[in-house]
């Protein structure tokens, strides 16, 4: 066993370091005293600043889409084929956790993620050579289109209607929960093609413009009083017949598509530490007034969050360790996803208490927010993590069933 | 031994939440969320035509003298609505701090007119140190005679904006001291800070505020012992009707959302979290009961400190527990602020938080248990 960096990956490593150091735009770079924010969220960051209505903002999206670019660092994991950097599981790895180290927005989103390695995998080369180059640049940013009002844990009974109709598929139904389509440009979707068929096996993956006729994304607005998801509605939507991905009925398949890309989760992970390691900042210097009375009982749960998160780092390097081995992770991504989801909500429970009544004050300017209220609004941003990419309980389910066998209820 | 209601809580049960169902529906929680005010004066006026401003004040000042156990049967309703408004201050930090230290004087002055909906008052206890003992209190009092002048910031005093009265908590010489505080003075300035809960929490400026002492220069903080010990037991009777109602919602949820052909309460994953939740919110009930028991029925003060010390650790953490689960049990829906299980988790906080979180009533249990 050995938790060190080969030679190789150390100088791998200090190769990101060195490009973030003087690549990453001024403003992404973390501020001392502030808090940088556990991730992303689901729909903010590069996405929301690509279209922002600032052009400051606007300009940092383009300066680090560029830089990344250039350097073929987009899509890391992406073969060198397809305009990717082509980089082993490791050093995706490395990558991963070094851009979390600086709390580097990533670029691309779902394209970069989910969408591009489905094409890649299933893609025609139509379709590969219309949409990954465009991903690639930062052109084109992806919303997913999965879940249903009636279809949430249970996605393979979703409803939404494709009826083929000559070179096109006419779409009616509804979406929902679909994150960032208001930032996006094209939407990929889970359609029913056959609904004779048993529920998994009439189902076809699509794509198409967001700004098809009769397609229409109305905003929901989450409990943190935020925009980050929304109603997708279709009405007759006309999508070329040519935009299916893989085969007709086949769609739950290439949905599903185990990507064999880098998998451990590790960017939660470093950015629960560095949040803590801002905190412990804060308090030991400008902030060292708003330590509570009984102090010490916080403390000690903070470092029970530290030793979580320690305990979520070896579960992220036990993934590596298998994919790097040529293996592929069954049950341990499930562990990952429901340790660390719940870690993020303990955390920020802890966090916002050590604040005490301060923990009261959500608005960020605030002179009565300490560390921008990053802290509360994690409180509340935390919630979903348990619920989206497959909720904790199904999670819990897969761990009991397929990784350990256990007869299903 | 009987840990039922009587009659008369029965009564004023039910009379409570059936008048909050008509009168203080979710549409009206949400509406004050964003109203600047934060409460409805005509809502006001009628909860105190039901008397319940007056309900712990006795007869002879225009209450209905009803004691700190039904007064706490209401306040459960109360939080079950999540009933936005100063009542809480206006009663717990108005009217209780006047029954206990104010002069008869007082007492004539002013306890008929809160138990009328007439004034609303606030305590104004806590400052930018943000503690809830002796020590935190650090505004200045310069009193002479029957007069005080104040300077100082207080943090977190709830409905300072509407509130036509505070009471302050302030240093003189002699010590903490009382004092009823008018607002409409140029020397008092309230500033409201947004909070996740959306209730009114002010920042007051106090500068050479001028007051009325309320009992002696310097008897303060023994005045407020018994005045934060109800205020405290109120929050976890806010928190146990709160948590309440969130379970309920969340087991209706379970039983009607259909998913894999069953509904999603047909899991066990699903019922072992509602079985959860029953049990902090049942755990929560008996445990303040026995607190405001303790008050109400003038037990020994080591057993009655010790009782809403207990009371407060295991409510905020027991609710914090089930509204978590309420969130999860709910999905994608219950992170919309369209849906109203939300209103219930983001006011849980505030609860939790006020007088102490788990943590601080922790350390005085583990203090009074000798450890
Ligand atoms: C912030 C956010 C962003 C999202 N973004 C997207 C997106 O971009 N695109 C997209 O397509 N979807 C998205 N989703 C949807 C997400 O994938 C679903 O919310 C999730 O699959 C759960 O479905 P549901 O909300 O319908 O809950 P339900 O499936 O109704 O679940 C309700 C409760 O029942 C439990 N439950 C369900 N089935 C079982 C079972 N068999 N055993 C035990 N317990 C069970 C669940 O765990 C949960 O606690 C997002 C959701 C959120 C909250
Ligand atoms: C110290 C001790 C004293 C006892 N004294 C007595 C006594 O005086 N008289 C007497 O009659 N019996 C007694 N018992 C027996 C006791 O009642 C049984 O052990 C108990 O009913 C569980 O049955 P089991 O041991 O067969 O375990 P099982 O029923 O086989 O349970 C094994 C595990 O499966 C779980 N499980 C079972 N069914 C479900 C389900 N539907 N859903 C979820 N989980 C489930 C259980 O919770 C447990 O974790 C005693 C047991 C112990 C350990």
């Amino acid at each position: 066993m050995d938790w060190s960096d080969s030679p190789e990956q150390a100088k791998f490593r200090q190769e990101v370091r060195g490009f973030i150091q003087q690549k990453l735009p001024e403003p992404y770079r973390p501020k001392a005293g502030e808090a940088t924010g556990e991730g992303e969220g689901f729909a903010g960051g590069w996405q929301a600043d690509r279209k922002s209505e600032d052009p400051k903002r606007r300009a940092t999206a383009q300066e680090w889409a560029t830089a990344l670019a250039d350097k073929g660092w987009i899509a890391p994991a992406w073969p060198k084929e397809y305009g990717g950097a082509g980089l082993s599981t490791i050093e995706q790895f490395i990558y991963n956790q070094e851009m979390a180290e600086a709390a580097a927005p990533s670029v691309g989103g779902m394209g970069v993620s989910m969408l591009g390695p489905t094409l890649i995998v299933h893609g025609s080369p139509e379709q590969k050579k219309e949409h990954l180059s465009r991903i690639l640049s930062g052109e084109v940013a992806w919303a997913q289109g999965y879940s249903e009002p009636g279809a949430g844990s249970d996605l393979a009974s979703l409803q939404t209607r494709a009826v083929r109709d000559g070179d096109e598929y006419v779409i009616n139904g509804q979406k929902i929960w679909t994150s960032g389509a208001h930032f996006a440009d094209w939407l990929f979707a889970l359609v029913r093609t056959d609904p004779q068929a048993p529920k998994h096996r009439g189902i076809s993956f699509m794509i198409m413009d967001i700004k098809s006729p009769g397609l229409t994304v109305r905003p929901l607005i989450n409990m943190g009083w935020e925009h980050g998801f929304n109603e997708t509605f279709f009405e007759d939507v006309r999508v070329p017949a040519k935009n299916i991905v893989g085969e007709e009925n086949r769609g739950w398949y290439v949905g599903m598509t185990l990507l064999d890309f880098e998998r451990s989760g590790i960017a939660g992970a470093v950015s629960y530490r560095r949040g803590m390691g801002e905190m412990k900042e804060f308090l030991s210097g400008k902030g060292k007034s708003y330590r509570r009375q009984d102090w010490n009982t916080t403390r000690l749960e903070l470092a029970d969050r530290a030793i979580e998160t320690e305990v979520l780092f070896n579960f992220a390097f036990r993934i590596v360790t298998i994919q790097n081995r040529g293996q592929v992770p069954n049950y341990e991504a499930s562990v990952n996803k429901t340790f660390g989801s719940e870690l993020h909500q303990r955390l920020s429970r802890t966090q916002s208490k050590a604040w005490g009544l301060y923990a009261n004050v959500w608005d960020r300017t605030s002179k009565y927010a300490p560390m921008q209220a990053a802290h509360i609004h994690d409180y509340v941003g935390s919630v979903p993590h348990s619920i989206f990419s497959g909720s904790n309980e199904i999670q819990r389910n897969v761990i009991a069933t397929r990784g350990l066998g256990l007869p299903r209820g | 031994m009987d840990l039922g209601l009587n009659e008369q809580q029965e009564l004023l049960k039910n009379s409570a939440r059936e008048f909050l169902e008509n009168e203080c529906p979710e549409t009206h929680v949400r509406e004050m969320e964003e109203d600047e005010k934060g409460y409805s004066p005509v809502l006001w006026q009628k909860m105190a035509e039901q008397g319940w401003h007056g309900l712990l004040v006795p007869e002879q000042y225009g209450g209905a003298g009803f004691d700190f156990v039904d007064q706490m049967v209401l306040v459960e309703e109360l939080g079950r609505a999540l009933v936005p408004g100063p009542y809480m201050s206006s009663v717990f930090g108005g009217a209780v701090p006047i029954l206990e230290a104010g002069s008869e004087a007082q007492k004539q002055e002013f306890l008929p007119k809160i138990a009328a909906g007439e004034v609303i008052f606030s305590l104004a206890l806590t400052e930018p140190s943000a503690r809830f003992d002796e020590a935190g209190i650090q505004a200045q009092a310069t009193v002479s005679g029957n007069d005080v002048t104040i300077n100082g910031t207080k943090l977190f005093v709830p409905d300072a904006h509407v509130a036509d009265y505070l009471i302050v908590a302030a240093r003189s010489s002699k010590g903490v001291t009382l004092a009823i505080v008018p607002t409409k003075q140029a020397g008092v300035k309230s500033t409201v800070l947004q909070t996740i809960a959306r209730d009114k929490q002010c920042e007051v400026v106090l500068n050479n505020a001028k007051g009325t002492l309320l009992g002696a220069e310097g008897a303060g903080w023994a005045a407020l012992a018994p005045v934060i010990q109800k205020y405290t037991v109120a929050e976890c009777a806010y928190l146990v009707g709160l948590a309440q109602m969130d379970f309920e919602i969340a087991v209706d949820y379970a039983k009607e959302r259909v998913q894999f052909g069953r509904p999603i309460g047909s899991f066990q994953a699903i019922q072992h979290k509602c079985a959860d939740m029953v049990t902090d919110v049942d755990g929560s009930r008996f445990i303040m009961y026995k607190a405001a028991w303790s008050i109400a029925s003038g037990q020994p003060a080591g057993e009655t400190s010790i009782a809403v010390n207990m009371a407060k650790a295991w409510c905020s953490e027991a609710t914090r527990r089930v509204v978590a689960h309420g969130q999860q049990i709910h999905g994608g829906i219950g992170f919309t602020k369209d849906y109203k299980i939300q209103l219930f988790y983001r006011r849980q906080k505030r609860a939790e938080l006020a007088f102490g979180d788990a943590d601080f009533h922790r350390e005085l249990v583990a203090q009074q248990l000798g450890l």
